[in-house]
């Protein structure tokens, strides 16, 4: 038994709806617990320190065959950032697309604790899975992509929504999965013959069916199945001028599936999703649009994807979209994954303040993120790496509780960026409290994880400490003071254990994967139609289409009674 | 001036960026001895590998007698100054320099110059491959400056060129100038094949003997005589090329018409 009492802390707990009170956590073997005893307990002297949750990211790309190919087509990212080994440590590189320990470790010297990997193609499953056994200090879990599984198509084309979420349970099991994850709705399907889906009502070629359709559909098998995230949803367009009608579009459509009051959709890095204009030259902001949108409507969430101004790698399923980004930029791109069940590119992206379009797109993910009034709605990410690494998430913190902050930042960027931004006009800074929110409860929230996101007893026992005391230090003010206390948590505790102090990792632990048990009635029965299929269309046999049970290293699965 | 001396003859590589006008600028000797060097994977102070004495001389600011070969990132970065090797020079010698001086009297290794910004490299000896070139996977060439190698020169040379000069007076390997787009590489004896591969523009002159020359060139005319630089012409006749067509690039190469009698008979007739 082993027991840990953070004493006297500052503690910011929304989901117990703590707003800084000052009182004591304590933990016994890996979870909170009403109180131990004073006397055995180990002590964490937490006075004039912030307390939080562990930090939860719902989406970031850290593993699987995209990553890695990211990885291997640039040397120089990583030459530029290279992690030497301590005795406690591995070595590996950083920057864009670091290693799976240093992924790891940046994240939890952060003082998160659970993230999640939303994109994985089913057939690069054991692979997404064998890297995620490399990261240390992080609980995580990964979405097969199956907005476009053939077996998802042909089930919803025929109106065949319990077949679909058989097949749907069965492929949560199958690749260790924990939400469905769509990205551009029929594009995928396109791209395998060169083409796109251009609005939600075109068709996808070889299948009778739209993206509407698909999201729809899925956004109710996901019900009948309760799982308990949303549809996570990459919308189609994404990336280009005024695709923020698109966007809309996908949300009213949405509201035609039941909802009782609660999201059933996710829309996932929604700065891509929000340009106006119809061109790059006059592309601008629509986050008014989209944010009022939001403002007014209870059935979806949303992340914000915000940009950094740094040299990074772009990479996504959407492998019209990459192409696209290449026509733009000439640079070197892969096109890859169209052998799966998706597609995929990447491709290198260096935003900088000084082009029109990057400054405009970092002015949208903030507008968005200040002009939603309530912060259980859209949370903080980069979509790392694509608009930006994950471990500059204290910047944009220090922009979201900060107008001075932005407003620095504003100052150095492309003058007709400067002109258009809705910046100037929002004053609103964000609490430590509103900020436990997009960056913790409403992330754990949104994912149904009932262990994560908050310090309740019963609770994970994933803590954050931060060297702020929120009765002296002024975040908005000395917004760089807080940047370094978000950048190197004070301590950050995985299970009870102290992985983290000063910003240094002080102890390894593995962190588990989380994959969804999906109990349906009936369960699905792989018959010889679907056999044939494999042989003939997959490149892998069904046989060795599973993850089994050995490939995930400290596995947890919630098991989920579905309705059908 | 600062004389640095190898106390012995290094088994393993040495990454010495610390040894650099900038850093020792305002220094005691005392101090920098102190700097921090990594030998293989052991970290230690500049004074455990080198000798480390002061004269009373103004320039150079620092100066290595001795065989430097394994000593990697020397002059990395640096802005002012002034560096003499009386020796061989390791890798990335001078790499993203911004100004100063970097004599060899040597040979140089790989990567001597790579992505630099301004300042000047004279290498007495040969220089390795990659020379002015990025690091693998990046396209930030070398934007400014010069450098000039007496010797011959490796493969991948001038590689994403953006500015500046080249003057090599020896051979260059095989894909000298490979995707540069602004710049001048200038050539005394031979180059190797894949010369100005994927160029977008700048200027390749070659006074010597081309090796499998790229059928994406398009022959322009001839001329007499090429400017280098402000002070220096190269006396020819050349057979100018444009290209890389098959990157649609505007890129001139000139290559001498004596020394490549080979091709007159396919080229003579197009002019």
């Amino acid at each position: 038994m082993t027991e840990l009492l953070i004493k006297n802390g500052f503690v910011f707990d929304p989901l117990s709806e703590i707003n800084g009170e000052k009182m004591d956590i304590a933990i016994r073997d890996g979870k909170i617990v009403e109180s131990v005893s004073d006397q055995k307990a180990k002590k964490i002297d937490a006075t004039g320190l912030t307390v939080m949750p562990g930090a939860v990211d719902i989406h970031t790309h850290i593993a699987g065959g995209e990553v890695n190919t990211g990885r291997m087509i640039r040397p120089e990212d990583h030459v530029k950032d290279v992690v030497r080994k301590t005795a406690i440590t591995r070595s590996g590189t950083g920057y864009s697309i670091p290693s799976t320990f240093v992924t790891g470790y940046r994240y939890s010297k952060m003082g998160y604790t659970t993230v999640m990997n939303p994109s994985m193609a089913p057939l690069g499953a054991k692979h997404t899975h064998e890297e995620l056994n490399d990261i240390p200090l992080l609980d995580k879990a990964t979405f097969p992509l199956l907005g476009d599984w053939w077996f998802v198509l042909e089930n919803l084309q025929k109106g065949d929504l319990a077949g679909c979420a058989q097949h749907i349970a069965w492929m949560m099991e199958t690749t260790k999965g924990y939400a469905i994850k769509i990205v551009n709705p029929g594009g995928l399907e396109s791209w395998g013959f060169g083409r796109n889906v251009h609005s939600i009502d075109d068709v996808v070629p070889n299948f009778d069916i739209t993206p509407r359709e698909i999201v729809c559909g899925l956004a109710k098998v996901n019900k009948m199945l309760n799982l308990p995230h949303t549809i996570h949803l990459h919308t189609n367009n994404l990336g280009i001028p005024g695709n923020y009608l698109t966007t809309l579009e996908t949300m009213k459509a949405l509201e035609s599936v039941p909802n009782d009051g609660k999201p059933i959709c996710h829309i996932t890095h929604v700065q891509f999703s929000s340009f106006a204009g119809e061109n790059w030259g006059n592309m601008k902001s629509a986050a008014d649009e989209i944010s009022r949108y939001i403002n007014n409507h209870n059935h979806m969430t949303f992340d914000m994807g915000q940009i950094i101004f740094t040299d990074t790698t772009t990479m996504t399923a959407d492998g019209p979209f990459e192409f696209t980004l290449y026509q733009l930029s000439g640079h070197k791109w892969v096109n890859s994954d169209v052998e799966t069940e998706t597609s995929g590119g990447i491709i290198p992206m260096h935003y900088k303040r000084k082009s029109a379009v990057n400054a405009t797109q970092w002015s949208i993910g903030l507008e968005i993120a200040l002009l939603v009034k309530d912060p259980w709605k859209i949370f903080m990410t980069t979509d790392h790496p694509n608009a930006g690494p994950f471990f500059a998430y204290p910047k944009i913190i220090a922009w979201l509780t900060s107008k001075k902050a932005r407003m620095a930042t504003l100052a150095k960027c492309h003058k007709k960026a400067q002109k258009k931004s809705l910046l100037p006009s929002i004053d609103r800074e964000l609490s430590l409290y509103e900020l436990a929110i997009m960056t913790r409860a409403g992330q754990a929230k949104a994912l149904g994880l009932t262990g994560k996101g908050h310090l309740g007893v019963g609770a994970d026992a994933d803590v954050a400490i931060y060297n702020i005391n929120p009765e002296t230090l002024d975040i908005a003010k000395k917004y760089k003071t807080a940047r370094k206390a978000f950048d190197n948590a004070a301590y950050t505790i995985k299970d009870g254990k102290v992985v983290v102090k000063d910003g240094e990792v002080v102890q390894n632990v593995d962190g588990r994967t989380i994959w969804l048990d999906v109990k349906t009635r009936e369960q699905l029965k792989v018959d010889e139609e679907m056999k044939r299929k494999f042989k003939e269309y997959w490149t892998v046999e069904y046989e060795n289409y599973p993850v089994f049970d050995h490939y995930v290293k400290v596995p947890e699965a919630i098991t989920v009674k579905a309705d059908v | 001036m600062i004389v640095l001396t190898p106390l012995k003859k290094f088994q393993f590589p040495v990454h010495a960026e610390c040894i650099n006008p900038d850093v020792f600028k305002g220094k005691s000797v005392k101090e920098i001895a102190a700097l921090p060097v990594w030998e293989g994977n052991k970290k230690k102070k500049l004074s455990d590998i080198f000798k480390i004495e002061e004269t009373p001389a103004e320039t150079p600011d620092i100066t290595i007698n001795g065989d430097a070969t394994e000593v990697r990132r020397v002059g990395q970065g640096m802005k002012n100054g002034e560096i003499v090797i009386n020796g061989n020079a390791g890798m990335h010698l001078g790499e993203k320099m911004a100004g100063g001086k970097i004599t060899v009297n040597g040979t140089a290794n790989g990567w001597t110059g790579s992505s630099m910004k301004k300042g000047l490299i004279e290498i007495h000896g040969d220089a390795g491959d990659y020379l002015a070139s990025p690091y693998r996977g990046s396209t930030a060439g070398m934007r400014g400056g010069t450098i000039i190698v007496d010797g011959n020169v490796g493969g991948d040379s001038g590689c994403y060129l953006r500015g500046g000069t080249i003057i090599v007076k020896g051979n260059a390997g095989p894909f000298l100038g490979f995707h540069i787009s602004k710049g001048v590489i200038y050539v005394e004896k031979n180059a190797g094949g894949r010369l100005g591969a994927s160029m977008t523009g700048g200027k390749i002159v070659v006074s010597g003997a081309v090796d499998e020359f790229m059928p994406t060139f398009t022959v322009d005319g001839i001329k007499k005589k090429v400017k280098i630089d402000d002070d220096f012409k190269a006396e020819g006749p050349f057979y100018v090329f444009l290209g890389d067509l098959a990157e649609h690039g505007t890129g001139k190469l000139f290559v001498s018409q004596p020394s490549n009698p080979q091709f007159s008979a396919i080229y003579d007739k197009y002019l």
